[in-house]
């Protein structure tokens, strides 16, 4: 990724034009020397505004005392948020629910795209078909997916239950149980993101040269040991980045919340960003929004330190 | 026996690539089916798979239930003004940091990655707030403006105009051609598939985006599609199934169209994601 020394550099110009007028004062090679800042101006003014001052300015906002209704009343109250967060049991089964839901998705998820990537990698018509299939979830919207399954989940007419009463087994109420409700969130999560995972992995099966695989068949190594130690260690680059991107989009979890459940029953899909909003947007408390919303960045800055130190020393992705 | 053996193995296979098939599409199909049927047959047990009856009026329910013509051309307003931007502010910046060597190059790479890798919904608070204090909430400016710059169609475009020969950049400098001339009308023409793909993964991300009009609008006039069709479902007296499925239908028949015809493109724009 960091590949610096590669990127090809640029005296071509400048060098040129000052070889014609080399007596006359360099104007024009402090505009060359100008033009890259300027090229980048404008991308970095909108960074700056919308994503590192808000960064400082959220930090900031998580040690006072304030809300959305009446900006002007903002009063330092030092790392008193924080600590009627950890008081909190609300939050502290906020943080349970997003950490369940981040392994069983993460886990399972990548599990499940990992088994469907090693055998839906093949070359024939059908297997390119079945990975769009698998893929299309994907690019659609997620407020339709919520939709959608809370259809298939209705307790009385959905899909689901007819299918499980069909043969023979009980209904399930799945969202309005709070046994039962986290899961459902789960599986509907894993059913969008499974595809994109997949082809992520075939993408990274693609690029492991093909005579290691011939040199263990020579050796006649059985299936399971080539996987073990061929495939799934120069996979490693792979599952590790996705690892990262799945725990951080998982994090992220809000629209099917929204939708489906509003952090209910009895807060048990409740989940960091849909907290924070609660937080912020209904009930008004900004400084407790805000320290939460510290610790989640905390949480993905972690997780970004991690990607690029790891990534940095084994760039085998391209 | 060999041969038998193969055979079956091979029906295991594609019954298996079936049953994923249907895993995967058979939801769309049963959005589909429901959206044109009536409501009772909706309650009907055991359900039926398609409609007895082809109930075309959900479509019209749906789209009158609110100001539906507005919210479409929001959404496009939104998605259409998102990108141009993004393509105005990625270019340039791509080229400097594909093309030149200057103090800081590497550190303003740096944070561009770290944008790339941090979620707009650990900040959307103080951007709420900033975006108020400037009178922005409640305003399309609100949708669009903090997606003006992507630091995901930087990284992209940078790596398409890495590749450029420099030969083709040294003949038009032969030419005299100006700096700002060759970036867009060489650089530019020559990333084209690379834009494409960028361009469907923008449009793609903020027609389906709900988070960031929730957040920042409140009234129908700046609201989004997405917002629209999730208001069906407040609708009392028992959930009209199929008018929601109808509205859904509205919302991500134009994406399914896009992927039909562009789907090796799409799958690249999202699986670019991870290089």
């Amino acid at each position: 990724m960091r590949k610096a020394a590669t990127v090809q550099e640029l005296p071509g110009v400048s060098q040129s034009k000052k070889e014609v007028r080399s007596q006359a004062f360099a104007w024009s090679d402090l505009a060359s020397r100008l033009r890259p800042y300027l090229y980048l101006a404008p991308a970095l003014i909108c960074f700056a505004l919308f994503f590192f001052y808000p960064i400082g300015s959220i930090i900031y906002l998580s040690f006072q005392d304030w809300s959305l209704i009446n900006l002007e009343q903002m009063e330092w109250v030092g790392l008193q948020n924080y600590q009627d967060l950890m008081k909190d049991g609300d939050f502290h089964q906020v943080l349970g629910n997003t950490a369940v839901f981040t392994i069983a998705t993460v886990g399972v998820g990548l599990t499940l795209s990992f088994l469907l990537a090693l055998w839906l990698n093949k070359k024939a018509k059908v297997y390119g078909i079945i990975q769009a299939t698998v893929f299309s979830p994907h690019i659609i919207s997620l407020v339709s997916v919520s939709m959608l399954w809370m259809w298939l989940m209705d307790p009385q007419f959905g899909l689901l239950n007819a299918g499980l009463e069909a043969v023979g087994l009980p209904a399930y109420t799945w969202l309005t149980d709070p046994k039962s409700s986290l899961l459902s969130l789960i599986i509907v999560s894993i059913w969008k993101g499974v595809g994109y995972n997949t082809l992520i992995f075939i993408a990274g099966l693609q690029s492991i040269p093909g005579d290691i695989y011939e040199a263990a068949a020579l050796d006649q190594s059985p299936w399971w040991r080539t996987l073990r130690r061929i495939t799934i260690p120069m996979l490693s680059p792979t599952i590790f980045f996705l690892l990262i991107i799945n725990t951080i989009s998982s994090f992220q979890a809000f629209d099917t919340i929204a939708i489906m459940t509003q952090g209910g029953p009895i807060n048990s899909t409740n989940m960091l960003v849909y907290y924070i909003y609660e937080q912020g947007m209904d009930f008004y408390n900004g400084g407790i929004a805000s320290a939460a919303s510290v610790i989640l960045l905390i949480l993905v800055g972690i997780l970004t330190a991690l990607h690029f130190l790891v990534m940095s020393k084994r760039v085998h992705y391209r | 026996m060999y041969r038998v053996v193969l055979a079956s193995r091979k029906t295991v296979e594609w019954i298996g690539l079936l049953v994923v098939a249907f895993l995967f599409v058979f939801p769309f199909l049963w959005m589909a089916s429901t959206a044109f049927k009536t409501m009772p047959e909706v309650r009907q047990f055991p359900p039926t798979l398609l409609p007895e009856t082809w109930e075309w009026s959900n479509f019209a329910q749906a789209w009158e239930s609110g100001p539906f013509l507005m919210f479409t051309w929001n959404s496009i307003l939104v998605a259409v003004g998102i990108l141009i931007l993004q393509f105005l502010t990625a270019v340039p910046a791509a080229y400097a940091f594909a093309r030149y060597k200057f103090p800081g190059r590497n550190l303003l790479f740096g944070l561009v990655l770290i944008v790339l890798m941090i979620p707009g919904q650990v900040i959307f608070l103080p951007i709420y707030v900033q975006l108020s204090g400037w009178g922005l909430v409640n305003t399309l400016w609100s949708l669009i403006l903090p997606y003006a710059a992507s630091a995901f169609g930087i990284f992209l475009l940078r790596q398409a105009f890495m590749q450029v020969p420099d030969e083709v950049i040294e003949a038009a400098r032969l030419d005299n051609a100006s700096e700002w001339k060759i970036m867009w009308t060489i650089m530019v023409p020559m990333a084209k598939p690379v834009l494409v793909t960028f361009g469907l993964f923008s449009f793609i991300y903020h027609w389906n985006d709900y988070f960031w009009p929730l957040i920042m609008t409140n009234s129908d006039e700046v609201r989004t599609l997405p917002i629209g069709i999730s208001s069906l479902h407040m609708s009392d007296g028992g959930t009209l199934w199929n008018v929601m499925m109808a509205g859904n239908m509205i919302l991500i028949l134009p994406i399914l169209v896009i992927f039909f015809v562009a789907q090796r493109h799409i799958i690249k724009a999202f699986i670019y994601q991870s290089k």
